[in-house]
């Protein structure tokens, strides 16, 4: 069952379970951010509708600042902004910042210390049509081993207009990641959301849990529609949110593999370098258990609907159900 | 306007700085020593006259902001801050050892009233332009507060650079003053032969920014410089600084082979001795 304290969407199982992309959720994040912080400012590379910074922008045009397609640019000069006192929020797609300017993020964000959040939209395989060059899918491994950089991947638009308010309050740089397409709303308004906290979305009605599954991103609704159809084949599930990569929520991974000792990790990423292999440097050292990785397999994507390109690269519900069976049977 | 009394006083300053910059060197046995030379003039003339800055009240919210680009020649930089009461001199001699506020290149985190931190190339500019941005959003074009940044000729090689000379020009900071050590110098070579930036004051200027060329080493010019930069309103200005890499140590003296070494021992003596007796005008205090 979801679990009740958390007040998710109780519509998430219908047909009509209402749709909204992830990066909407920030562009309408940003713009509540802009209304309580006057120091708040947005810089953009020539993507601001895209990456719904245009609601921002048309609110605030004396705090935005276009850059023009220069990921190097939209990074240092942010680092420079943030000099000065601002909260800068620079967007392009997740394939050129972090994917082109990574040094200068590491350089003048990270290692300088100023605090920006660099957001990376239109991540991961669904970007769809626009094909391989466009999907990035290394940018939670380049992020998530800098030093003093949070790396924050929400699951759905509420989730990421929460993350981006939160992200304005923190004084830390980090990096948000988000996804292009509409994706079912898994949480409401009322659903609790802290950095660095995990929690759990779906559950057993009764007794424990057999199998974890830890997803970041957009993936949460075929985890969710996984846990449920294996829920009527007897397979008791928890599903965990792992909206925070950086820091990662220690405690709440290490309850879980306990009461499970059979994990799956689910992202839009190489497997290499994700959220998965973060989950498994905690519970290696800790306390290890089997692990099963849903992610891109040391590849580059394709043109494709979503959906096709989910089904082709084994990330979707399907794959997930059969990779619980198979950690099931790798269960000590 | 500069008196001929304070350009005297600033002259023996930078023969100072350029003594601590080959001490510092010798001590630390690696480091860049054509750039902090050929800079010494330029960071004396900021640091003792035009900047607004206050040693004792490093965080005053009114000062100016030097941003370094080119983080290699922090030995001047340091050097400079030293004498001009930042920290004791005498740190100079902890540059690039372990547990030293003096890193290689600059890092804020261990020296909290630098701008920035600085080394990779190519991205100081564009800092500065994000520093003048965020003021004038405060403050507007009248802002009183400039915002100043040291950068090298062979950076401009970096894309990164021009991406914020084009920013800079969009916006017309008239707030940001950016001077370019033009020693003709990099680490492989002439900047001409690896990779020629000439016509470089027309390249700016079709970039939309007021150039102004000067020579790096004398005061007076330099100084009409900066007050000229300071005066234009309409648009950023760079001032392409003609300087001689290791200026000060004739044997050092626009050859590129001292753009990334340290002198050893000898060349110390000899660098030291020719700095000393301000090349022969005056007896060495050790003779």
């Amino acid at each position: 069952m979801l679990n009740p304290k958390l007040k998710l969407n109780p519509k998430i199982f219908s047909d009509d379970v209402e749709q909204i992309p992830i990066r909407t959720g920030f562009g309408q994040g940003l713009m509540q951010a802009g209304e309580i912080d006057k120091n708040v400012v947005a810089l953009c590379a020539d993507l601001t509708e895209s990456t719904q910074m245009h609601f921002f922008a048309n609110k605030f045009p004396e705090r935005f600042v276009q850059i023009g397609v220069a990921e190097q640019n939209l990074v240092t000069v942010a680092s420079g902004m943030s000099a000065m006192g601002k909260i800068p929020f620079c967007s392009s797609y997740a394939m050129f910042s972090p994917g082109r300017n990574w040094e200068q993020i590491r350089t003048t964000i990270a290692y300088n210390d100023r605090k920006v959040v660099i957001v990376g939209s239109h991540s991961g395989i669904s970007v769809g049509p626009d094909g391989g060059t466009h999907q990035a899918l290394e940018d939670t491994a380049l992020m998530r081993v800098m030093p003093n950089m949070d790396v924050v991947s929400p699951c759905d638009a509420i989730e990421a207009k929460k993350a981006t308010m939160a992200l304005a309050k923190s004084k830390k740089p980090a990096y948000l990641r988000l996804v292009r397409e509409k994706t079912p709303v898994i949480t409401t308004e009322e659903t609790p959301f802290e950095l660095g906290k995990s929690n759990i979305f779906w559950m057993p009605d009764v007794g424990l849990a057999q199998v974890g599954i830890m997803v970041t991103g957009g993936l949460m609704h075929h985890a969710l529609l996984a846990a449920k159809e294996l829920e009527g084949e007897g397979i008791k599930i928890k599903v965990m949110n792992m909206a925070s990569i950086k820091p990662i929520d220690v405690n709440a991974i290490l309850e879980l593999a306990k009461e499970t000792k059979a994990i799956v990790t689910v992202e839009e990423h190489q497997i290499a370098g994700g959220m998965g292999g973060a989950v498994a440097e905690v519970l290696a050292q800790n306390y290890p258990v089997p692990i099963e990785f849903i992610g891109i397999k040391d590849t580059f994507g394709q043109s494709g609907t979503p959906d096709e390109l989910i089904e082709h690269y084994g990330i979707g519900k399907n794959s997930i159900k059969e990779m619980v069976r198979k950690v099931l049977k790798r269960k000590v | 306007m500069l008196t001929e009394e304070k350009i005297k006083e600033l002259e023996k300053k930078a023969n100072d700085i350029r003594i601590s910059i080959i001490e510092m060197l010798l001590e630390a046995k690696s480091g860049h020593s054509a750039g902090p030379l050929g800079m010494a003039d330029i960071f004396t003339l900021l640091y003792f006259h035009t900047l607004k800055h206050d040693p004792k009240n490093p965080f005053w919210e009114e000062r100016d902001r030097l941003v370094l680009s080119n983080g290699h020649i922090c030995p001047v930089f340091y050097a400079t801050m030293a004498h001009a009461g930042y920290f004791p001199v005498k740190e100079l001699q902890t540059l690039r050892k372990f547990g030293t506020r003096l890193q290689g290149h600059p890092h804020r985190e261990y020296m909290p009233w630098l701008e920035n931190s600085s080394g990779p190339l190519g991205s100081g500019l564009s800092q500065a332009v994000g520093m003048a941005l965020a003021d004038r959003i405060d403050n507007g074009a009248n802002t009183s507060r400039l915002v100043y940044c040291l950068m090298s000729d062979g950076e401009l090689d970096e894309g990164n650079s021009w991406e914020g000379i084009m920013l800079a020009g969009k916006y017309k900071l008239r707030n940001l003053i950016a001077i370019v050590d033009r020693n003709n110098i990099q680490i492989d070579g002439y900047t001409e032969d690896i990779m020629p930036l000439e016509p470089l004051a027309d390249k700016w200027r079709a970039f939309n920014w007021h150039v102004i060329e000067t020579v790096g080493h004398d005061f007076k010019s330099l100084n009409e410089a900066f007050e000229e930069a300071q005066a234009i309103y309409e648009k950023p200005t760079v001032i392409i600084a003609h300087t001689v890499p290791g200026k000060g140590v004739h044997e050092f003296e626009r050859d590129y082979k001292w753009h990334g070494k340290a002198p050893n021992k000898e060349e110390a003596k000899l660098a030291l001795d020719e700095l000393r007796t301000l090349s022969g005008k005056i007896k060495s205090e050790h003779q």
